[in-house]
């Protein structure tokens, strides 16, 4: 059997007729790499029939770095760095993921302070990935006032960041056997601070922006995603709970405190944008309700179990461990032929596998819903090419 | 009769080009001064109006968002409007390789030329009008459409698919959207019983046809604003640049002054808008008058008719700069459907049911 390779180039120019009565003709558009809705440099070619998307193809790989490259160049602790600039909006959840299986294949103890801290933190980074988000979705559909009201309330979060860490978005936080440095003192009293701020402002951003008609219109029934798409695409996280199956690691394999705390896993039921809007909405509420339940308690303990400047040795072996970061499941698959450094490092990031969610379901429906469903999926795009 | 008469000799309306056909045998030196005066005047309004709603739709927009805004430049950024223009002057002004470039460099112009043709005729006191043209109603919706043409040519000659895109968006828009504004412009010149804008103020002597006309002055200004909101391509009708879909639509391809052209009209129409909105249901710089009730009236008339002309305006303009603080956009299709379906069948419904209370008589305080 021979198989014909099918290039962008042949696609882009197949010139499929159009489903109407009128003489017309199909035409494609590159969106990207410099567009404002695609949220970085990502090219997204178009073929268009009049303002109907017929066939969206992602092309990736303008921000490509070579971070799982540079990985094996690198100890463990170093390659926890890089990890920070693949999904900036989720850092520290990044680092957890490389330290959690360093951890765990170097039989690394941690103890409950080190946990709990990271669970604050990883819960503090999703509120300001959905505040973020919340903001860009607005200015997607046209919402400029969102935009800016997301941007003052994820200030907060990263003034509280800013005062324990040093850094505001790259944060270089959890490394392999605990945290880089203790939290501030004023840590807990900032973050309830934010806590209470923040509840009746999520209040304000139903007001202003969940409640309009023009919202509303713009995101039910617009994108739909089935639960059999979603998972044969791979798709996770929120994307994945919109289309209503309730896969959430933090619930399913829990890791770090999240076995010790309630809460809920919210679920769409068409899969539309609207539904992946509705879980993000919800999932900042279910991620308050987890600081509170965390934060009264932390427990005392040091904040490192290694020495900061031990070697770390992974045994020869495959280690694979994921999380949940605010977009979906972060896997990472280390290969150590027993050294310091990993022999092949290698990231399942969440975003790549979202992003073929919007080739499923743009199809049909016009530019403006395009950008919409785009802005739903919630791409970050140096963690698609890394 | 008689207090129609008394309204009436209480505004006469002095145009400027009255003035200059009266004084053409006298001196024909005053009638070129009245002439230059009227293109000046035109010109100047134009440059501030584009200086003052700039500056304000930046202050507006930052305290709707919890910001500031221009607060470095001049006192509390008065001056950053200059200063950007004089950035937009001294820009390059890239034409694409591939345009059409006579096309490419009249459409600014042909945007502007529409909005700048309804300024002439906007009635802003009874002394302050340049031209009072007799079917000024027919007058505003005919040049105010022409608009369109700008968009369309700028659109078509960038060589630009985008902006292609946003082009033939605003031309179905402008289009669909001028069917609603008339027939809403129709029914308050079946209640005047006149098409000269002059005329269309002195009729609301007695009181506004937003509440003179019953529920129908109502519905046709809620018509009237909605479309021209669209007409004017603002949010949440301004698909034709949505920035976030089509990267700024039909001036994708336009920087500089060509630009700066663009964006000037667009603020200028704005301001169209509100004025012609105020002049046909608010009452233009008729004050607020109670038919009969004589000592309220005169009260009323303390405020010179400027004052009260601008008040209207810029309360219009505030709540169209309020809606684009606050909507998102509509998605092409929707926009149509709310046109056609919903909008047009009202203003249908609304458009009959004037011409039945006109013929009928039964209007708030007739005129008696």
């Amino acid at each position: 059997m021979t198989i014909t390779p099918i290039t962008l180039a042949d696609r882009i120019s197949a010139g499929h007729a159009a489903e109407s009565p009128l003489s017309t003709e199909e035409y494609f558009v590159n969106m990207g790499p410099q567009h404002p809705s695609t949220h970085g440099v990502l090219r997204l070619v178009v073929r268009l029939d009049g303002e109907t998307v017929r066939e969206v193809i992602p092309v990736c790989g303008y921000v490509h770095r070579g971070i799982e490259k540079m990985g094996e160049y690198l100890t463990y602790r170093q390659f926890g760095h890089l990890t920070d600039r693949m999904d900036y909006l989720s850092a520290i959840t990044n680092n957890w993921v490389v330290a959690m299986a360093v951890e765990k294949a170097a039989g690394i103890e941690t103890n409950d302070r080190i946990q709990t801290i990271r669970t604050i933190c990883a819960e503090l980074q999703r509120i300001q990935s959905h505040q973020l988000w919340w903001g860009v979705f607005g200015m997607d559909l046209g919402a400029f006032t969102a935009f800016l009201y997301g941007f003052r309330d994820r200030e907060m979060v990263t003034d509280i960041f800013e005062e324990t860490t040093g850094a505001r978005l790259t944060m270089n936080y959890i490394q392999p056997g605990g945290l880089m440095y203790d939290i501030h003192p004023d840590f807990v009293k900032g973050v309830k601070k934010f806590l209470a701020y923040f509840k009746p402002k999520l209040v304000e951003y139903d007001t202003l922006f969940s409640g309009n008609v023009i919202v509303q219109a713009r995101l039910r029934g617009i994108g739909c995603l089935s639960p059999e798409a979603a998972v044969s695409l791979g798709a996770t996280g929120p994307v994945l709970r919109g289309s209503g199956l309730a896969c959430d690691l933090r619930k399913n394999q829990p890791y770090g405190a999240y076995g010790k705390v309630q809460f809920d896993v919210p679920v769409g039921i068409t899969g539309d944008c609207w539904d992946r809007y509705w879980v993000r909405m919800e999932e900042m509420r279910q991620s308050i309700r987890i600081i509170e339940q965390l934060i009264d308690g932390i427990p005392e303990g040091k904040h490192m179990t290694i020495k900061p400047t031990s070697k770390i040795k992974v045994p020869e072996g495959i280690y694979y461990e994921q999380a949940e970061t605010a977009r979906g499941i972060l896997g990472v698959l280390i290969a150590s032929d027993g050294g310091e450094k990993p022999y092949r490092i290698h990231m399942r990031s969440p975003n790549f596998n979202n992003l073929w969610c919007v080739t499923k379901a743009a199809p049909g429906h016009r530019i403006a819903d395009l950008v919409a469903i785009l802005s739903s999926v919630d791409i970050v795009v140096p963690d698609i090419d890394r | 009769m008689t207090n129609l008469v008394q309204a009436e000799a209480l505004w006469q309306v002095k145009t400027l080009s009255d003035r200059t056909v009266e004084a053409i045998p006298d001196s024909p030196w005053l009638a070129t001064g009245f002439f230059l005066l009227g293109i000046i005047s035109v010109g100047a309004l134009v440059a501030g109006l584009g200086l003052v709603l700039i500056y304000l739709e930046r202050k507006i927009a930052a305290h709707f968002q919890c910001r500031l805004g221009p607060m470095r430049v001049g006192w509390h950024g008065l001056l950053q409007t200059v200063a950007d223009t004089i950035k937009l002057l001294l820009k390059e002004d890239i034409i694409p390789e591939r345009a059409d470039k006579l096309m490419h460099l009249m459409a600014p112009f042909l945007s502007l030329l529409a909005t700048v043709l309804v300024l002439v005729v906007i009635p802003y006191s009874p002394i302050l009008q340049i031209a009072d043209v007799n079917i000024g109603v027919l007058y505003v919706s005919a040049v105010g459409g022409f608009g369109i043409l700008g968009i369309l040519v700028a659109g078509w000659s960038s060589n630009n698919k985008w902006s292609l895109l946003g082009a033939m968006r605003a031309g179905a828009q402008i289009m669909s959207y001028e069917i609603s504004a008339t027939l809403a412009l129709l029914t308050v010149v079946l209640f005047a019983g006149t098409l000269k804008l002059s005329g269309v103020v002195q009729s609301q002597a007695d009181g506004w046809w937003i509440w003179r006309a019953h529920g129908i002055g109502l519905v046709a200004f809620m018509i009237f604003l909605i479309a021209s909101v669209a007409e004017i391509n603002r949010t949440p009708f301004d698909i034709a640049e949505g920035e976030s879909e089509l990267t700024g639509g039909f001036h994708t391809e336009y920087s500089g002054m060509r630009f700066a052209f663009f964006f000037l009209s667009e603020f200028v129409n704005m301001f169209v808008a509100a004025a012609i909105t105020a002049t046909l249901f608010l009452g233009g710089w008729m004050p607020f008058h109670i038919g009969g009730l004589h000592g309220f009236n005169a009260i009323m008339d303390i405020i010179p008719p400027v004052i009260w002309f601008l008040g209207k305006t810029g309360f219009l303009i505030f709540l169209i700069m309020w809606f684009r603080w606050t909507f998102p956009r509509l998605r092409v299709d929707q926009l149509m459907k709310l046109e056609w379906k919903i909008l047009l069948p009202i203003g249908f419904v609304n458009l009959v049911v004037a011409a039945v209370a006109v013929l009928f008589d039964v209007y708030f305080f007739p005129r008696n």
